[in-house]
């Protein structure tokens, strides 16, 4: 095993020219960009950032100066720019370009590329190694070893990323090969696991799967899958990314379902992207395409499809907090809202911002704990303005995000996938 | 004609001297980062030599003697989307960005009055108001984005403004910082102050008298309802009797907006607002108030536009359906990057009775250059804006051309008996033609004015006022063509 000089990218490509030119510098979306917001420079705005790419483009700018690498960087890819955009600039594949030229044309320390290596190499695409790794970090909570490393050089950012994990312990027990439908068969689909999903989250993915059997779905399992590589794209291994999607479509493509389902905002948004990301490879292209057509989130299939099997009542006040993926990246906004509405005894109350990124963002609350803490701490306030018991969203990020962040303010909320949710309301049946 | 500027401290010293003074975070310097406030909403550009950020009016006078101290001139910016290059530094400079100065500092919703700081995005403010009941009247299609200051500069309007008045009738209180640091305080909340009209004056001075800190605005009742009309016709012709029409009946809607088919197409694209594709014309209508009598009005609008051979007519059932209808217009422009790479927009306003004549003047200078043109218009207040679509990448000469057209289009509306800017502004986009419009009297008139608040020249040079060095090309260009 060598670990290389650069990002891992043997050849990344930069931002797209045409995708560039789609953006006319009106400014109508600087003011849902999170960190205009916090900042209010114009580098650290989704046209400031376009144009830096542009200055790359045209000469004016290296790729491997350091303020492209910070500003680029610095930014959430929580695509809340797209939704504003009136002229269809789609920035998440422009950010995501940007940063592959960056890891091509700039030296990264010696320590940063052996977390790259590792952390994109050696541990997302193997979840039994991710599972081992869930519970260690849970047993680290447990024994407060975050309070231990805190004065240590480095021990802040390894504390920070304690205080993600959650309290309850990981389970990676795995799910059966398929679950049957319940009464008449009204759909058939994949379950697409996931990497951290399947290695700490596997009680969503379990209840997604009975959710959705509740209603008339048989769901397959197949064991036969890999990282989706969401977190390749959006740090700029777009190599290793569309290794893993090989690797997913050869395995998964065969299958005569209606779906291949999702429940993490962050991997729909890019296995729906999958075509774009193999678009010059023409062994691939047109699979992918195909595959990619497939994609859905289960809360967006579980609400076309509609509900069969009304759920059990709930006694609580619920908001809703989107994963940036799921509204901005997928546009699914309304459907998650619809099922919560369906569940008896649940009252629902919006959530202000609900549109605003956590500051999770993948790994930017390991990147860039200080912005990423600022958007928490609004993010935390304004759901303590909703007096929801349960605050529900869609992504394991978001989750462990949303949770630390409830659990340092000493609010009593809980936070829930909109599938366990479902799951415990047909449990109180 | 315009005070000649000399350029005053550059580089590394006015750095240092910035930073010095107001501390690192609210000063950018490198070259990466300036180039990133080259730009505005339109097709301008030019680098500063530095950018502040300030935090409080404090920060801007200090700023502002040290400038004067050092000859630098200084451009105000709130957030960029200024359609005649206003916020472009053209002498260098400073570029005071106003970004975080944003706050609302007083919401006094009994005396129908808000103090805000300059850097306020439009709809934050209307938002805040609303769980009062009340709004912030002015509404450019910008308005998820433009700043109050740039509004205030600009003496924005926008599709509701027909009725309400544009921004100036909405302000009620100023604080300046004039370029030698002073710092001036004018009107207040109260309706009324004496003597000069000195708001009147600094509203819609793009920047060019002083730097505004703080602005007390006027909140509106929200209407008890509204109704929203969308009537396609086959022809702008059609369409524009139909304005006539329902302005002539005596009704008085908050706003009556058209757009081509080009526009539409790109609209479509863009939002979907459910325009339909095959009409050469689409018209907005909205009436609001009480809602007693807001239905008949409503039938009457439909009724004229039906008299005058509207094809199909809808009418928002729902708030989100008018949404819907609004969102379409609102994000027109921006919407023209589904065209073309670039677009440039004019400004003109004519009298509304014009409208077929000049439009299709507008046509023809299209076609004699070969560009597309699309037609999105303020039709209540024959306020123009013809966009055309060009692709910059392909070098200068087509800019040039593009602003030949353009100044072309302008010409024809002040044939028309209309003028040159409606609401976007003079700036550094149409100040060469100004004199098209004024004669040499009546701008020194203005520079007096100009001069007595900045008698040193620093507020937003080469802005308004023709340059002689910008403008030589424009008048060579302009005796050829005439
Ligand atoms: C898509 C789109 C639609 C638009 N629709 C409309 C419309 O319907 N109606 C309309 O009127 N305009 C419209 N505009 C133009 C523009 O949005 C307005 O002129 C707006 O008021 C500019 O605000 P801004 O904050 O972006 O100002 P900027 O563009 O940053 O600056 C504009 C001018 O104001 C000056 N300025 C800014 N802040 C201050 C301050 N604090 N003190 C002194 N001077 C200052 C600047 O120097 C500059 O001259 C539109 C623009 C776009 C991109
Ligand atoms: S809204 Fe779209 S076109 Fe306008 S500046 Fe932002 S990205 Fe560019
Ligand atoms: S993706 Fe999010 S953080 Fe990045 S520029 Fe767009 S809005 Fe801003």
């Amino acid at each position: 095993m060598t670990i290389p000089l650069h990002g891992l990218a043997d050849h990344g490509e930069g931002p797209v020219s045409e995708l560039i030119s789609r953006c006319v510098h009106c400014g109508l979306c600087l003011p849902t960009c999170p960190t205009y917001a916090l900042l209010g420079v114009e580098m650290d705005s989704p046209r400031g950032r376009i144009r830096l790419m542009k200055n790359v483009l045209d000469g004016r700018l290296e790729p491997d100066a350091a303020g492209y690498d910070d500003h680029i960087y610095k930014c959430l890819d929580c695509r809340a720019c797209e939704t504003a955009c009136p002229s269809g600039v789609e920035f998440g594949k422009l950010v995501e370009g940007a940063r592959a030229q960056i890891e091509r044309a700039r030296p990264r320390s010696a320590f940063a590329r052996a977390m790259r290596w590792l952390v994109f190499r050696q541990l997302l695409p193997h979840h039994a190694r991710l599972a081992v790794l869930a519970r260690l970090g849970h047993l680290s909570k447990r024994l407060r070893i975050g309070t231990l490393v805190r004065p240590l050089p480095l021990g802040r950012r390894l504390a920070s990323l304690l205080d993600l994990v959650p309290d309850r312990a990981p389970s990676a027990r795995p799910l059966p090969a398929s679950v049957a439908a319940h009464g008449a068969v009204r759909g058939r689909v994949a379950l697409f696991q996931g990497c951290v999903m399947r290695a700490a989250f596997a009680g969503t993915n379990l209840a997604t799967a009975r959710v959705l059997a509740r209603n008339g779905v048989e769901v397959l399992v197949p064991a036969a899958q890999t990282c989706c590589g969401a977190l390749h794209v959006h740090a700029g291994e777009p190599t290793d990314a569309r290794e893993l999607a090989r690797r997913n479509i050869a395995s998964l493509e065969a299958l005569d379902v209606d779906a291949f389902i999702v429940n993490a905002a962050g991997c729909g948004a890019n296995l729906k992207e999958y075509g774009w990301l193999l678009r010059e490879d023409p062994d691939w292209r047109k699979r992918a395409e195909r595959f990619s057509g497939l994609v859905k989130d289960a809360i967006e299939y579980l609400a076309e499809l509609g509900l069969s099997a009304i759920p059990g009542s709930l006694d609580a006040t619920v908001t809703y907090d989107d994963p940036c993926h799921l509204l901005h990246g997928q546009k699914v906004r309304d459907q998650p809202r619809a099922l919560l509405r369906a569940i008896p005894g649940v009252r629902f109350v919006e959530l202000g911002e609900a549109d605003w990124c956590c500051g999770s963002a993948g790994i930017y609350n390991v990147t860039q704990p200080d912005l990423s803490r600022q958007l928490l701490h609004r993010k935390v306030e304004h759901i303590r303005r909703t007096g929801a018991d349960l605050v529900v969203t869609a992504n394991p990020g978001c989750e462990m995000q949303l949770a630390a962040g409830l659990r340092a303010d000493g609010s009593p909320a809980s936070v829930i996938h909109l599938m366990d949710l479902l799951e415990r309301a047909y449990g109180a049946r | 004609m315009a005070t000649p500027f000399v350029a005053g401290t550059r580089g590394a010293v006015l750095h240092r001297g910035l930073v010095d003074l107001l501390g690192e975070e609210q000063v950018l310097w490198q070259k990466h980062d300036l180039q990133l406030y080259e730009y505005d909403g339109a097709v301008d550009t030019a680098t500063p030599d530095a950018v502040v950020i300030p935090r409080d009016t404090a920060d801007v006078a200090n700023l502002a003697r040290f400038c004067s101290e050092h000859n630098v001139p200084l451009v105000p910016r709130g957030a960029g989307t200024g359609l005649s290059g206003g916020a472009i530094p053209v002498e260098g400079g400073v570029v005071v960005s106003f970004a975080r100065m944003s706050r609302i500092l007083e919401l006094d919703a009994a005396n129908l009055r808000a103090v805000v700081q300059p850097g306020l995005v439009n709809l934050h403010l209307s938002t805040a108001a609303a769980p009062h009941g009340l709004y912030f009247v002015p509404d450019p299609s910008s308005q998820k984005a433009c700043t109050i200051g740039g509004n205030v500069a600009e003496n924005s309007g926008g599709p509701h403004t027909l009725a309400y008045g544009v921004t100036t009738n909405h302000v009620t209180g100023l604080e300046i910082v004039l370029t030698d640091g002073t710092i001036v305080r004018l009107g207040g909340k109260a309706h009324e102050s004496e003597g000069y009209d000195l708001i009147g004056l600094f509203v819609g001075s793009e920047g060019t008298l002083g730097l505004i800190t703080e602005i007390t605005v006027r909140l509106s009742p929200l209407p008890e309802d509204k109704r929203t009309v969308m009537a396609a016709f086959p022809t702008m012709d059609l369409a524009s009797e139909a304005v006539s029409a329902i302005i002539a009946s005596g009704l008085v809607p908050s706003a009556i907006e058209l757009m081509d088919q080009l526009a539409t197409v790109a609209v479509e694209a863009s939002v979907g607002a459910g325009y339909p594709l095959d009409a050469g014309a689409i018209l907005l209508a909205e009436v609001d108030g009480p809602r007693d009598g807001l239905d008949d009005h409503r039938a009457r609008i439909e009724e004229l536009c039906r008299a005058n051979g509207a094809t199909s007519i809808r009418v928002a059932e729902t708030a989100l359906e008018r949404d819907r209808l609004w969102a379409g217009r609102k994000g027109a422009f921006a919407a023209m990057g589904r065209l073309a790479p670039d677009y440039y927009v004019q400004d003109g306003v004519i009298p509304r009775t014009r409208l077929p004549d000049v439009l299709r003047r507008i046509a023809e200078v299209g076609e004699r250059y070969g560009v597309r043109i699309a037609n999105v218009f303020h039709a209540g207040d024959g306020n123009l804006h013809p966009l055309i679509l060009f692709d910059g990448s392909l070098g200068p000469d087509v800019l040039r051309q593009v602003k030949a057209a353009g100044v072309e289009i302008l010409r024809a509306c002040l044939d028309a008996g209309g003028s040159i800017t409606g609401e976007h502004g003079v700036g550094m986009e149409k100040n060469c033609e100004l004199p098209l419009q004024y004669g040499p009297d009546d701008l020194a008139a203005m520079l007096h004015v100009k001069r007595a608040f900045d008698p040193a020249g620093l507020a937003n040079p080469a802005k308004i006022f023709p340059t002689p060095s910008r403008c030589r090309e424009f008048s060579l260009h302009a005796a050829r063509s005439v």
